[in-house]
């Protein structure tokens, strides 16, 4: 018995091996062939979660055809070890540049390391990784989510008058974009002392976690005049759970989110969202340019910030028949 | 009986005094749009969705078995029948989505049986086959999008309002009508029976594979039910998010309730009494200011005391402690 699962092993690893032979032959004809004029990019996606992530994806595929960039597409699925099984092939394959948005931010180290001793740079986009080491990525290009929550506080210095009692809906706790939506929010309206964050809670970036929390800050809280959410959906939550209570949303208690995506944009159209933060996953344009630059050899700024503004209500209704996602 | 439920009981009673201590107005009831509001009626609707798929636990677990199934299984509804919607405002559209979305969730109920009851699988592995592959099925008919509908009938379920919420009205109806079935008839001493000793039942003439297929049918179409509740109250369907670890929620209301997770006895007012604690328990967090980040705590250490009192073994200990100390 056991000699037979040794000779299946030996069999396995046999294989296996010629793969790999052959795999990385084939890929030196590939690298050979992009070596002329197109470029050939690895791009490990995180999955396909929610709407920001499709569109996210859509971007970068579109504008990677526009750009005429040979684009090698995957899917992680919400898992690291995909991602690095994908960041893997990408390097045997020989890549010209690889580009991924990371699942979680720790225990990178030793793949980017193989990438580098390959000679391959690597472009985070989205999201950061922890690590000591910054030579093991050429650039990060993502949202600044600090920023974010600091022109959400602008808004509403800009607009407050008097007292102004705030409730928070944060996202999922621990989430870079939720300690850093919360802290620019935070720095930004220490300047008026008028304004308070009376009570905050984790809604978990769901519609319904927002609704549940938002249903026991009325409740609790004699005094809301102002709703600050850290994404779209957490506020459309809490518009269902303020019409409840027989208020009016955008009127009685006014709402401020971050995202933009377009159900989002609908409710700001409507007038039930006051201020929406954009949060903009289309930054394929932004990355192909990058892409082109390190792999030039250029010098490119360790962090790229994706452009993005801010939407007014009157604004949202001229935006929202061109909204892609 | 009666003793094994008191502990609950007192459970639920200190929490609701714990937000009466810290916001007077917790209590507070008044009448808005036709239909009562207060921190009281939110428990009872967000809690519908969990104690609706307690109920079906309840029974999986008295035969011996347990359902993991069960949120990828309320995602699924809710994202076939938002999809059926679509931006459709009719009521005849809402119900054939959701006539369609509880057929397909009896069938994959019919799956869940047939692996633990037709091919002998441990139940937990069995439903950890549907717990992940399902929550992937939701993913795939909702395009890995948020479905939004604008439907007023669809809304009723989750959201609507008979002066108390219709979900906790389903709810308790369908808690009812299991009452009924299972203590008025032989049922419940059959499912009882085949917790205890599924092959000794056998030889005793009872079918027990039927009754094992049953109860997991059951328990996915209150998870269907569930599903439709959670979606419906915030008139959305998002695959990633409904009914995420909710069978971890009604597993720990049937076990408050008193139910053993070995099989056998089971109380169908302990789990109403452990679903009510959940939600409250939520609640609580919210309407008391605990911070997010200890949040996971506060819950663990009141789970932890619950299911302390509830174990004389601890009980006993404690008082012992007592004596020896005075």
């Amino acid at each position: 018995m056991l000699k037979k699962i040794t000779t299946a092993a030996s069999v396995i690893a046999l294989c296996a091996l010629t793969a790999c032979g052959s795999g990385s032959g084939g890929a030196g004809n590939n690298g050979t062939n992009a070596s002329g004029d197109t470029i050939t990019m690895g791009f490990a996606q995180v999955g396909a979660e929610s709407g920001w992530r499709t569109a996210n994806t859509k971007s970068i595929q579109d504008e990677a055809k526009a750009a005429g960039i040979d684009l090698k597409f995957s899917d992680a699925q919400q898992k690291q070890e995909n991602q690095i099984k994908a960041i893997r092939s990408y390097i045997q394959q020989k890549v010209k540049v690889i580009a991924f948005s990371p699942v979680v931010e720790t225990g990178w180290d030793t793949v980017l390391l193989e990438a580098k001793r390959a000679n391959i740079p690597v472009i985070l986009t989205d999201r950061a990784i922890d690590s000591d080491d910054k030579s093991l990525y050429k650039t990060f290009l993502g949202s600044d989510f600090v920023e974010e929550g600091k022109k959400a506080g602008d808004w509403l210095v800009q607009n407050a008058s008097g007292p102004t009692n705030v409730v928070e809906l944060q996202g999922t706790t621990g989430a870079a974009p939720a300690i850093d939506r919360k802290k620019g929010f935070e720095e930004k309206i220490a300047a008026k002392p008028d304004i308070k964050i009376v009570a905050s809670q984790t809604g978990d970036f769901t519609r319904s976690g927002g609704k549940q929390v938002m249903e026991a800050f009325l409740k609790s809280q004699p005094k809301i005049d102002v709703v600050y959410a850290h994404n779209d959906d957490m506020g459309l939550g809490a518009i269902e759970a303020i019409k409840a209570a027989g208020k009016v949303p955008g009127k009685d208690i006014k709402i401020i989110t971050v995202d933009a995506v377009k159900d989002g944009m609908t409710a700001l159209a409507n007038g039930e969202i006051n201020y929406i933060v954009e949060c903009n996953p289309l930054l394929g344009k932004q990355l192909m340019e990058l892409a082109k630059k390190v792999v030039k050899g250029e010098e490119v700024p360790p962090r790229v910030v994706t452009v993005e503004g801010t939407f007014t209500q009157e604004q949202a209704k001229a935006a929202l028949p061109q909204r892609q996602y | 009986m009666k003793n094994r439920l008191l502990w609950p009981i007192l459970a639920l009673i200190a929490l609701l005094l714990l937000n009466l201590v810290v916001t007077p107005s917790f209590f507070a009831l008044r009448i808005q749009d036709g239909h009562l509001y207060g921190g009281l009626v939110d428990v009872l609707k967000n809690g519908a969705p969990t104690l609706l798929i307690a109920i079906g636990m309840t029974l999986v677990i008295a035969t011996r078995g347990i359902d993991l199934s069960v949120g990828a299984v309320a995602a699924i509804a809710a994202a076939v029948t938002c999809v059926h919607i679509g931006t459709s405002p009719d009521v005849g559209t809402a119900l054939a989505g959701m006539a369609i979305a509880l057929v397909l969730c009896a069938v994959l109920g019919l799956w869940n049986g047939f692996l633990v009851a037709g091919l002998g699988i441990q139940p937990i592995i069995a439903t950890l086959v549907l717990m992940t592959a399902g929550r992937g099925i939701a993913m795939l008919v909702t395009e890995g999008q948020i479905i939004t509908v604008n439907n007023d009938a669809y809304r009723q379920v989750g959201a609507g309002f008979v002066v108390l919420p219709v979900s906790i009205l389903i709810s308790l109806a369908v808690l009812g009508l299991v009452a009924l079935t299972t203590r008025k008839t032989a049922l419940g001493m059959l499912i009882e029976a085949v917790g205890v000793n599924p092959e000794a039942s056998r030889l005793a003439g009872v079918r027990s594979r039927t009754i094992i297929w049953t109860v997991y049918v059951f328990a996915a179409v209150c998870a269907g039910i569930a599903g439709l509740m959670i979606s419906s109250n915030v008139s959305a369907a998002d695959a990633n998010s409904n009914g995420l670890w909710i069978e971890m929620d009604a597993i720990l209301a049937v076990v408050i309730g008193g139910t053993s997770l070995a099989g056998g006895r089971y109380s169908l007012t302990g789990t109403l009494l452990g679903s009510l604690i959940i939600q409250t328990l939520t609640t609580t967090v919210y309407t008391i200011g605990v911070a997010a980040e200890v949040t996971l705590v506060f819950k663990a250490v009141v789970v932890i005391t619950v299911c302390l009192i509830q174990s004389p073994k601890a009980r006993a200990a404690l008082s012992f402690r007592k004596v020896a100390v005075s």
